[in-house]
């Protein structure tokens, strides 16, 4: 294992893998805060060459967390597939790069390879790919999954309606859906971020989202984004919920921060598929985001890639339907600008299909943060040109209870227009009986006017 | 399309009409200035703040299916709903509507309080150690640290008082201009019901909340309250929060905190939640705890 080179006549010598990691990020401010960040461009470069030539093998036998000490690389390391692992393991990382993008690799190859791999592994050739690596690479892989419709085929693109409200109140919340139905979205699930996270209200929510989505009779799944202690007690006692929400983290310290653990989410999976309203297999979903391990000072001196990765290794042992990076909601002490974020973005989506999850995000961002909505326009348009599986959208981009900036109903069908992509069959067919979208897909005379369904 | 010609003509009617109704003398009557009609004159009207277009009033769908029953679903929620579009993008009315919310947000963070501002409210300026803006936001650490010499400032200023108040820029600079003026002489004057004298009020330059438990530490104040400006929203980014804590210490635990948020005039409105802080205040004084502590007692 080599852990130095020589640039431009200068000697880099790196003292672990995980400063080499660290320092082969593209920059990111939530790494320069940490003080693991490369100090200088050529110290970044120096260190993708040392990267690019360690093998799969080097980085199966250091992950970034000791296996003693962490539950995450426990789950990770203890799933993998011996046999691939052995066949693939003298790989340098620049091989497993250029494995993927070679025309002689397929989708499904990539989908086998993915099983000998470490999220460590993923992370690394993830430092190694330029932008539209990642969305050439991204689009290669195909993952799919089933709640009670199928997400994630080859021309899809499916969308979150997010009908946020800053105090709960049902009818507005209602009133959002339905805005957000009549231009097409809701096809991967109608997911709310209830204010009052106590029992009564989740339970409450629950029983509505279920009412409007029987009322109507659409074809897709309920979430309410509450802890998933608080889900799971709701189900026991008789809320319908499709799935169990939960933000996951890439160590355990940073789980145990959500007040979570590999137990809690296996037990909650077991609840969802004995006690839930959807068909399965896939119940679970998740949130992920880089940077929040370093927001719980739970990072272990990890770079924020890394840590992303590892979520995802984590989140994979437990099926989900849906995962999603919330990329630009943490601020810019983490993510600094627009650069960061739409980096962060192609990042998140090829490192979560590369993990073999239904991937999808929420391409946002905060006030604080140096970035636009033509800076979401740009991010969204890529991803659906990288086969993001689902984006999440809210009425206008603006999410009124938690005062960020996502997607709009208007740009799930602009991008589903321009790039020839189509719900989720049974959504799409669904659509058009309640004539929103005509035969061609784009929007009827009447879509966008939400009093449709009020008559 | 309508041409120049049949606007002017239009124009000319809806003049004459407006006449008609008014019943309006001859000298009364409005007259089409020459320049109306030429594309170069610049006219002396000005165009209507967009930003003061209720959007929960604002239906853009034309003829909708039923159109008091999507007015009651706006009057719900202030989503953006009933936006209507122009293929399956936005129009232009509501998309420079966002952009004009998303720039005062912007503007709010990345503005200062004036330090007239600051003068006029007799607050004592000091700074944490953020170099710029720019650092304020990227190091969440150096908004709570500040510099042996602004420490003995603080120092000489405030004391050893019972209660101290403290004003933070925080994420919207805005939102201190908007509610301060009302919050903090309410706070005061609740205070003082109780006997309690709260001067020598500071104010803190790129301020993040535990900038308030150095303070603490500082003056050994029994209970330290700062007013610091919410990460603004689009709905509006002179949201201001007051965070209070009962002799607040460097890592305490964030439950130590009582926080009262939401505080501008479509919110909590600012005199109210001075009032309300205030009694908050005096109960900690009296219990001798903060935040979930205080709901313990």
């Amino acid at each position: 294992m080599i852990l130095s080179t020589v640039l431009f006549g200068r000697t880099y010598q790196f003292k672990s893998i995980n400063e080499v990691m660290a320092k082969a990020n593209e920059e990111k401010s939530g790494d320069v805060m940490a003080g693991i960040a490369a100090e200088s461009a050529e110290e970044r470069v120096a260190a993708k060459v040392v990267l690019a030539n360690l093998t799969l093998e080097d980085l199966r036998n250091n992950p970034a967390i000791p296996y003693e000490q962490d539950e995450v690389t426990r789950i990770i390391q203890d799933s993998l597939n011996e046999k691939i692992y052995d066949s693939i393991k003298r790989w340098t990382v620049q091989e497993l790069r250029e494995k993927i993008l070679d025309y002689n690799t397929s989708g499904n190859d990539i989908r086998r390879i993915s099983r000998g791999l470490t999220s460590e592994m993923v992370a690394a050739v993830t430092k190694l790919m330029s932008n539209l690596d990642l969305i050439t690479a991204g689009n290669k892989i195909t993952v799919t999954a089933h709640c009670n419709t199928t997400i994630g085929l080859e021309g899809t693109l499916s969308a979150r309606l997010q009908p946020n409200h800053p105090s709960d109140n049902e009818d507005g919340i209602v009133a959002s859906i339905l805005e957000g139905l009549a231009y097409g979205s809701g096809d991967a699930v109608v997911g709310l971020n209830p204010v009052d996270d106590t029992l009564e209200s989740v339970k409450r929510m629950f029983h509505r989202l279920e009412e409007v989505k029987n009322k109507y009779a659409i074809p897709t799944q309920n979430s309410v984004l509450a802890h998933v202690t608080t889900q799971m007690q709701a189900i026991r006692e008789g809320a319908p919920a499709d799935l169990i929400f939960q933000s996951i983290a890439g160590s355990e310290k940073g789980n145990t921060a959500f007040g979570i653990s590999g137990e809690l989410i296996a037990e909650a999976r077991e609840l969802a598929l004995r006690e839930g309203t959807a068909a399965g297999p896939n119940v679970m979903y998740f949130e992920t985001g880089q940077g929040a391990e370093l927001s719980s000072n739970a990072h272990h001196g990890v770079d924020q890639l890394t840590l992303e990765a590892r979520c995802y290794g984590f989140g994979k042992t437990y099926e989900p339907f849906l995962v999603n990076t919330v990329v630009g909601f943490i601020g810019p002490e983490y993510l600094y600008d627009s650069k960061q974020v739409i980096r962060a973005g192609l990042e998140d989506h090829f490192m979560g299909k590369l993990s073999g999850l239904p991937m999808g995000v929420d391409v946002c961002y905060t006030n604080h943060m140096k970035a636009d909505q033509d800076d979401m326009e740009i991010l969204s348009t890529l991803l659906a040109q990288a086969g993001v599986n689902f984006l999440i959208t809210a009425p206008h981009g603006d999410d009124v209870m938690l005062n960020y900036q996502s997607l709009g109903y208007h740009e799930i069908q602009t991008l589903r227009e321009l790039l020839q992509l189509k719900p989720i069959k049974e959504f799409e067919e669904w659509l058009r009986k309640m004539d929103v979208i005509d035969l061609s897909g784009r929007l009827t005379k009447q879509a966008g006017d939400a009093s449709l369904f009020l008559v | 399309m309508v041409t120049d010609t049949q606007l002017k003509t239009l124009i000319e009617k809806i003049v004459l009409e407006m006449a008609g109704e008014s019943k309006a003398s001859e000298e009364h009557t409005p007259k089409l200035k020459q320049t109306d009609s030429t594309n170069h004159a610049v006219s002396e009207e000005v165009l209507p703040d967009i930003s003061e277009i209720l959007i929960k009033k604002e239906l853009l769908v034309p003829n909708p299916a039923d159109e008091e029953g999507y007015l009651d679903m706006k009057d719900k929620t202030p989503a953006r709903l009933g936006v209507w579009r122009s293929g399956a993008r936005y129009m232009t009315s509501s998309a420079l509507r966002f952009k004009a919310d998303h720039a005062a947000a912007q503007d709010a963070v990345f503005s200062y309080v004036s330090e007239d501002f600051v003068k006029e409210n007799n607050l004592f300026p000091v700074a944490t150690v953020c170099q710029d803006k720019d650092e304020y936001v990227t190091r969440p650490d150096l908004g709570r640290q500040f510099s042996d010499e602004e420490k003995e400032k603080i120092k000489a200023h405030c004391g050893n008082p019972k209660v101290q108040i403290v004003v933070g820029d925080g994420l919207s600079s805005a939102s201190i201009e908007a509610n301060l003026e009302n919050t903090l002489p309410a706070i005061k004057q609740g205070l003082k019901l109780h006997g309690i004298d709260a001067t020598n009020d500071l104010f803190i330059k790129h301020c993040r909340v535990p900038a308030m438990d150095v303070i603490g530490e500082l003056t050994g104040a029994d209970v330290v309250c700062l007013l610091v400006g919410e990460r603004p929203g689009l709905v509006t980014a002179e949201s201001m929060s007051a965070y209070i804590a009962y002799k607040p210490t460097v890592d305490m635990p964030e439950a130590r905190r009582t926080v009262i948020s939401n505080i501008h005039e479509g919110g909590t409105p600012p005199v109210e939640a001075g009032a309300h802080i205030a009694e908050l205040i005096k109960k900690m004084i009296d219990k001798k705890a903060s935040g979930l502590d205080l709901n313990k007692v």
